[in-house]
């Protein structure tokens, strides 16, 4: 009893762990390409379960349909918010950046509420919801889907970084913006493109969870905050690392909310957060500073 | 300040200053009087954070948090412990200060958007403690039948009262920041903004510089949060939310980051801002989400700044023609 119980909630663990890591991915794509943490990364989760619903809801198109046109919505607004609101102010100081993207994340939350509404809205789950049991415990159809999903993707993404001469470009930004620049890397257009990819896996994100949680206009914030978390324990430019960091906040935050108070789960993820960043205050100044 | 330095043009501004604001509570009608309380109490709140960012360059997220443990401290003391107002709120200032310092120490060491998440996810905490602690904090219902704050049997029960009484502490903190600003202290501060490297090289000792005025930006917001609570004589965990540190920012943006005096300026725009876009839904959010982005975008030094060099510009080449 007591083990299947543990199973279960390393199950909800993993789920919502899952799309901290898509979060916390996004913030490294961008991290490493730009050196911009972007406060909106959490809004495209929102976005990518809002647009489905509207695709689905209002527009009466199939699920299928839905999620893509609902991809692609989400990647023009990761374009949008680069070409006009980054981009504009390239020299701007990390400060300065902080808050365009806090503004960006303000205005998109306002959009949404305008557009959307307050109450938290439902997609129905892909694949019905009759639970397989494991080991005493169940699985909801869909936390397979969010698994699946982040997981091909996760390598998908990996697959494009490794493997293509894009993914080679994008990295030698990674490691030094200007010698990427002077062997005629357009460090602008990767720019471009780490937003968008950064918003296209938000968006898978939060498409595959809105049938566990529901999709609210104001979910943003957390989760921007939580995958913030993870990839900062990861290392920040560190994909495998953020992924990592996401899995493990999901399970530590399950756990902790299980069986230490679920009120203050939301507390338990960024008093971890805190004992790292004092833990390791030294090396991640030194690591800021060379930026 | 010397007077006898100051142009008669500047004079002759702070006294119409000075009037207009001694005049609000009589001639405007009473809403303005509620109004200006609030801009004054979140008006100290916003110069902390102008000393913090502009000055210092370093980023809080969290500036809610400080405003509200000084505004619950001065409750719980002064309504369970039947302390007098005044020894709740230094008490409260005092303690605020004391967790700010503990917690800046390693906090500061932190850069840029380390330092912003930390103090984020610390703005968070506080929130959820709040919220949670009931025992404490009354939870969501939070705690009511706060004492008013008073002198010698002169209660400060009405807004008229209180207007004065808030004002002064404001403009007693704006005068105090603004002697820091011009202090071998402003001139330190401003020297670990442009270079931390450089500051240290010619013997400032950036941590603990840091730290200290991480320290008064969070004692200016705890004094604020006991203004605030014995003045509504209620505290419930809802203005100290995320949101509100984030509209601290817009304030602080508004006014210009590196600008004193403009913190009134920003704090009063989006009050009043807030005040007519309220009732519009989610309105508020975008129009002050595109205000954040542009005016960093378009004028960094912040709305008031570039307002008072446009206007300064305008008079030298006035002045020049008439040569």
């Amino acid at each position: 009893m007591i083990i299947s119980q543990f199973i279960q909630y390393f199950i909800s663990g993993i789920t919502q762990g899952s799309i901290y890591a898509l979060v916390a991915l996004g913030f490294t794509i961008i991290y490493s390409v730009t050196g911009i943490i972007n406060f909106a990364q959490g809004d495209f989760v929102m976005l990518g379960g809002m647009f489905t619903y509207m695709f689905l809801h209002t527009f009466k198109l199939p699920l299928p349909l839905a999620c893509i046109l609902s991809v692609a919505s989400v990647t023009v607004c990761g374009l949008l918010l680069e070409r006009l609101a980054i981009n504009p102010s390239k020299k701007a100081s990390t400060v300065s950046l902080i808050i365009i993207t806090i503004g960006a994340s303000m205005f998109i939350r306002g959009v949404a509420g305008e557009l959307w509404g307050k109450d938290p809205l439902p997609l129905p789950p892909f694949s019905g919801e009759t639970p397989i049991p494991v080991l005493g415990a169940v699985i909801q159809p869909q936390t397979v889907w969010v698994l699946a999903v982040t997981l091909i993707f996760m390598l998908l993404f990996q697959l494009l970084l490794s493997r293509t001469l894009l993914g080679k470009a994008l990295r030698a930004c990674a490691l030094n913006r200007r010698a990427a620049g002077i062997i005629g890397i357009n460090v602008r257009t990767m720019s471009l493109l780490s937003f968008a990819m950064a918003a296209a896996l938000g968006a898978i994100g939060g498409i595959v969870i809105a049938p566990l949680t529901l999709t609210s206009y104001d979910v943003g914030v957390m989760l921007g905050l939580k995958g913030f978390v993870a990839a900062a324990m990861g290392g920040l430019s560190n994909q495998a690392g953020a992924v990592a960091g996401g899995f493990a906040l999901g399970i530590l935050e399950a756990f902790g909310a299980a069986y230490i108070s679920s009120a203050y789960k939301d507390a338990i993820a960024l008093l971890i957060f805190f004992v790292f960043l004092l833990l390791r205050a030294k090396d991640l100044a030194s690591a800021e500073a060379e930026r | 300040m010397k007077i006898g330095r100051l142009s008669l043009l500047k004079i002759s501004a702070i006294a119409a200053g000075v009037t207009l604001l001694a005049l609000i509570p009589w001639v405007f009608n009473p809403f303005y009087t509620t109004i200006a309380i609030i801009i004054g109490i979140h008006t100290i709140i916003t110069v902390g954070l102008c000393l913090l960012m502009g000055y210092t360059g370093q980023v809080s997220l969290g500036q809610a948090a400080f405003y509200g443990i000084g505004a619950y401290i001065s409750a719980i003391l002064s309504l369970r412990a039947g302390l007098s107002p005044w020894l709740a709120m230094i008490i409260a200032a005092v303690t605020t200060g004391a967790f700010a310092y503990l917690i800046g120490r390693p906090i500061l060491r932190l850069r840029g958007n380390y330092l912003a998440m930390a103090t984020l996810g610390l703005g968070i905490i506080t929130f959820i403690i709040f919220r949670e602690a009931d025992s404490f904090t009354g939870g969501l219902t939070g705690l009511s039948a706060v004492p008013y704050l008073s002198i010698a049997g002169f209660v400060f029960d009405t807004d008229r009262k209180y207007y004065y009484l808030v004002w002064v502490f404001t403009l007693l903190i704006l005068i105090i920041s603004q002697n820091i600003v011009n202090s071998r202290t402003g001139r330190a501060l401003r020297a670990i903004r442009d270079s931390e490297t450089a500051a240290e090289s010619v013997g400032i000792d950036v941590p603990e510089l840091k730290v200290r005025i991480f320290t008064l930006s969070a004692v200016y917001a705890s004094i604020a949060g006991s203004l605030y609570v014995h003045y509504l004589t209620y505290v419930g965990p809802q203005p100290f939310d995320f949101l509100f540190s984030i509209r601290l920012l817009l304030m602080a943006v508004v006014g210009g980051l590196a600008s004193i005096w403009g913190a009134i300026f920003g704090t009063a725009a989006i009050s009043f801002l807030g005040d007519s876009l309220h009732g519009f839904g989610d309105l508020e959010s975008i129009v002050f989400g595109f205000i954040l982005m542009a005016i960093i975008i378009f004028m960094p030094q912040g709305l008031w700044v570039h307002f008072v060099a446009a206007y300064k510009e305008r008079r030298e080449k006035a002045g020049k023609m008439r040569q």
